[in-house]
């Protein structure tokens, strides 16, 4: 056995026994590879994801909604943060992952690349897409590399208060006037599917899948996963007294699960291939932001360094 | 974030307990550090006192040379109270 493949072999005996890699264990350049692209595919989603919910915060129908809005919206910054930590304890730098996202090198959830047209569209996207990513989440709660399953953690805490304002926003205007009711039907119409899309590509198309299992990156399948969303969300829209816009979906008494339609497959992957609805505006609205922001950068630092050169002359005041 | 060192950010998630490390973010300075990790890692009242260190400043142990570092504590079983032998008629110590 070559020095790799015994080095090889005692990392994943250690990922075999649910050991936890630490930053500066070793591990497999393609270990540190595929959770750099995964951690800052996850971050950049977050960041992202700001975007589309970002666009109802001065509209939100009153005071007690836009309070929750922009908390939830808050929270996607922070979850962001603990993602883009975690991401640079692999040895990639800040900057050189946010180049990633702005030069369209790096991919985030396709799920942002549809726009919010209708205060319900918040409602569904806490409750569907939010939905769909607790699902996605919480089994990397205990990914092996500690850092990510550590901010995940934080993550799924919060997530929780995400799904819960959906679907009370879901709720109220399925309780509300007919033109309400409606409105809340249309935005499940619309993100159903999208929302579905979320958990990847079937299982006999998922490139890395395989690897990551072994690796205990991934704990259950693509599709495992989605069968979950359907068994969950088909109930809470029952109690809306909504429906999804499935006509094969129904209770398997067999399998114990329902069964459901087949995603248009053509449209994920033109979403992915930087063609949906809103792929361009969301990357612009980045890179906009990013650098508009450098003026505030830079003032930040300037501040910092003069503030040093002021305590460091205090000092010599005191000691004459 | 292009030279704003990275800070590790240390919480007391109430008095009475120790700082315990929640994760780390970049700032221009201390200052501003520990007012971004107010908003990151207290939102939900996670805190009543945080600590931040310039990462740089922390020295690591090597964890290619845990097994050295560690095996001394590994074979002085004297050193807890299970190894050594009492009466069965001694009902507390």
């Amino acid at each position: 056995m070559t020095e790799i493949q015994s080095l090889e072999k005692r990392f994943q005996d250690r990922i075999d026994a649910e050991e936890r890699i630490e930053p500066r264990d070793w591990m497999p350049e393609k270990y540190r590879k595929t959770l750099i692209r995964q951690i800052s595919q996850h971050a950049h989603s977050e960041v992202v994801g700001m975007l589309p919910e970002g666009n109802w915060i001065t509209r939100a129908p009153n005071l007690r909604r836009k309070l929750g809005l922009i908390a939830k919206v808050q929270d996607e910054a922070g979850h962001g943060l603990y993602l883009y930590s975690a991401c640079e304890t692999l040895g990639i730098s800040r900057d050189e992952v946010l180049d990633q996202l702005h030069t369209g090198k790096a991919k985030y959830s396709s799920i942002f690349n549809y726009p919010t047209l209708t205060w319900a569209d918040i409602g569904a996207i806490g409750w569907l897409v939010d939905g769909a990513a607790i699902l996605n989440q919480v089994p990397l709660c205990r990914c092996s590399y500690g850092p990510y399953a550590r901010a995940m953690v934080r993550v799924c805490k919060e997530e929780s208060f995400h799904q819960r304002q959906g679907y009370e926003i879901m709720l109220t205007l399925a309780n509300g006037t007919p033109e309400q009711k409606e409105m809340a039907q249309d935005a499940i119409n619309r993100w159903w599917w999208p929302s579905l899309m979320m958990f990847g590509p079937n299982d006999s198309e998922s490139t890395h899948s395989a690897q990551s299992m072994a690796w205990r990156i991934k704990r259950f399948s693509n599709d495992e996963l989605r069968q979950r969303m359907v068994d969950m969300i088909k109930p809470q829209t029952d109690i809306l007294g909504l429906t999804l816009p499935d006509p094969e979906i129904k209770w398997n008494e067999e399998r114990g699960a329902h069964d459901f339609g087949e995603i248009d497959w053509d449209e994920f992957w033109s979403v992915v291939k930087g063609d949906g609805p809103c792929n361009k505006e969301r990357l612009a609205a980045r890179v906009k932001a990013h650098e508009e922001g450098q003026w505030v950068r830079d003032a930040a630092l300037a501040y910092a360094e003069k503030q040093e050169v002021r305590k460091a002359s205090d000092g010599k005041t005191k000691v004459a | 974030m292009q030279n704003w060192p990275l800070f590790e950010i240390f919480l007391r998630s109430k008095n009475g307990l120790s700082h315990k490390h929640v994760g780390s973010l970049h700032a221009a300075d201390a200052d501003m550090a520990i007012t971004n990790a107010r908003d990151v890692y207290t939102r939900r009242k996670e805190g009543v006192s945080i600590w931040v260190v310039e990462s740089k400043h922390i020295t690591a142990s090597n964890p290619e040379e845990s097994e050295s570092m560690f095996d001394p504590a590994e074979d002085k079983v004297y050193r807890h109270p299970t190894f050594y032998v009492l009466p069965d008629e001694l009902e507390q110590m």
